[in-house]
């Protein structure tokens, strides 16, 4: 099983659910595909979605809800 | 209550803006900040500073208690809200209330009535001010085709409980209006959760024109004209002017008695800024902001007004400055909002370092901003980073003037709108001031096919 990490494109703040009162887009252990989002990402108050490149099983956040993140930075880890 | 210190509840340009009023009256200004602001420029000229809290606003400039805890360890006398954050929030305004502090704004209660859309209609009816034509909520289709008959087609058919833009369809005649009444009731159901939907006028090509009124805590209330604001993208305002170009004067006269009448029916206090769409002679009030206005400066160019220092002398409890017959529009006034946004790929917000800047200068040019050569502009708040106001004695010579000064106008490390609005000084419509709220989208999705 290899191992693949989703990156944020852009600075700003990592949401793991699309609202305050949502479900989680993803928990660990899920199945994603290719193109599913995994999270959200709050730069100058507008909202980037984050999407899985890649499809397999979320096996960590490496990140916190609420958590400020940079360019580049690893967001999901996937076991692929 | 003589105001002696204040908490500026802010950040970036116009908590910078406060923090220079309140030196230039002898008042002691705290500064807040999060951690990616710990060395920014409001936080640097203010006398002191209360750290917030982590970087995201909902951790800082949104944290009412944490706020309110600076102010009170702080030992202010007011707190100044700004634009933005929790300036517009009702149980902020309670909250410093309660703790016995001057909210530099309207008391809390209004600042609730005018945040409701139904409660600010109403004021405006009781106020004899004109709304734009609509209709109660309607479910029949034929109750629906009476209304609309009423108010005039073309008519928009909205959905109670949508907001934002969403849930509204327009319907040019009665034959129309059948179908999309149906349609629409199902889809806001759907949407929203309830099929309830309503009309309204569709206004064709509306101007966006605003007045910005004072108002005492001895019941006096003024008006220092109006703004022009109709150059939008999605509903964000990108250049403003002063006065409006081509109001005739006795729709100016009739909308700048309006605004006074609205903002003494809700007993106002402070500053605030009546927002209109004008089509012809006709103008309806669509809503008040109950706080300064990024678009500030414009006004204080044609009327000379200092209005953030009007704002703390009014929490002070002192008269206003100034009689309405002193306040006189002299001159014209623009505004270029520069945000850290790229036109060329749909205005993606783009944090950065302001890595190189050279700020225009000379005769009638203003920037308020809070960021200086070397700075890093944070991801965490709004892409607003300058503001670029021009006045000359007439409204040619403020758009001469405006070329000039976005001429030298040079941001390195990021990219920004400052090319977009020398660009715009170039469309036929800007020129001659005839643009409305349509004008700016449709020119820039022209601009990219």
């Amino acid at each position: 099983m290899a191992s693949h990490k989703i990156t944020s494109r852009t600075p700003g703040v990592f949401y793991h659910r699309p609202s305050p009162d949502a479900d989680p887009y993803v928990t660990t252990g899920a199945s994603v595909a290719e193109g599913d989002t995994v999270g959200l990402v709050e730069v100058m108050k507008t909202f980037h979605e984050v999407k899985a490149d890649a499809a397999g099983t979320v096996s960590a956040f490496l990140v916190e809800n609420e958590d400020e993140v940079t360019i580049g930075q690893d967001l999901v880890e996937l076991e692929t | 209550m003589t105001i002696d210190s204040v908490l500026v509840a802010n950040r970036g340009e116009i908590a910078l803006r406060v923090v220079r009023a309140c030196r230039e009256l002898g008042i002691r200004s705290v500064a807040v900040y999060s951690d990616a602001d710990a060395e920014a420029a409001h936080v640097r000229l203010a006398d002191d500073a209360v750290h917030l809290g982590k970087s995201a606003a909902s951790k800082s400039y949104l944290n009412v208690d944490a706020v309110l805890e600076a102010a009170l360890s702080a030992g202010v006398d007011a707190i100044h809200p700004g634009y933005g954050f929790l300036s517009e929030r009702p149980a902020f305004a309670a909250a410093v209330e309660e703790a016995g502090l001057a909210f530099v704004g309207p008391p809390s209660s209004v600042i609730a009535t005018m945040g409701d859309k139904a409660a600010a209609r109403a004021v405006a009816r009781s106020a004899d001010v004109p709304v734009v034509p609509g209709s109660d909520e309607v479910s029949a289709v034929e109750d629906a085709v009476a209304a609309a008959e009423e108010i005039g087609f073309p008519v928009l058919v909205k959905a109670s409980a949508g907001g934002g833009g969403r849930g509204i369809r327009p319907a040019a005649s009665a034959d129309e209006l059948r179908t999309v009444v149906v349609e629409a009731q199902r889809e806001a159901s759907s949407a929203f959760g309830s099929d309830a939907v309503y009309l309204e006028r569709a206004l064709q090509g509306p101007k966006h024109v605003e007045v910005q009124v004072l108002a005492d805590t001895h019941g006096t209330v003024v008006h220092c004209f109006e703004r022009e604001c109709s150059l939008q993208r999605r509903r964000q305002k990108i250049l403003e002017e002063a006065p409006a170009p081509g109001l005739d004067p006795s729709v100016r006269s009739s909308l700048c008695d309006a605004a006074v009448r609205l903002a003494r029916e809700v007993g106002y206090v402070g500053a605030g800024t009546v927002e209109f769409l004008v089509d012809g002679e006709e103008f309806f009030f669509i809503e008040m902001n109950t706080r300064i206005q990024v678009e500030h400066p414009v006004t204080e160019w044609i009327t000379g007004l200092d209005l953030v220092a009007e704002q703390l002398r009014i929490a002070g409890g002192a008269p206003l400055s100034v009689a309405q017959d002193e306040i006189v529009c002299r001159g014209a006034s623009i505004e270029f909002r520069v945000n850290a946004e790229d036109p060329d790929q749909d205005f993606l917000p783009s944090p950065g370092s302001m890595d190189g800047l050279e700020l225009p200068g000379g005769p009638g040019v203003r920037v308020d901003t809070a960021l200086m050569t070397g700075d890093v502009v944070p991801p965490f708040y709004d892409s607003l980073v300058a503001k670029l106001s021009v006045w000359a004695p007439t409204r040619a010579e403020a758009l001469a003037r405006g070329r000039r000064a976005l001429a030298e106008y040079r941001v390195e490390g990021l990219p920004t709108t400052i090319g977009l609005h020398r660009r715009l000084l170039d469309e036929p419509a800007v020129v001659d001031g005839s643009y409305d709220i349509t004008t700016l989208e449709s020119w820039l999705s022209g601009a990219t096919d």
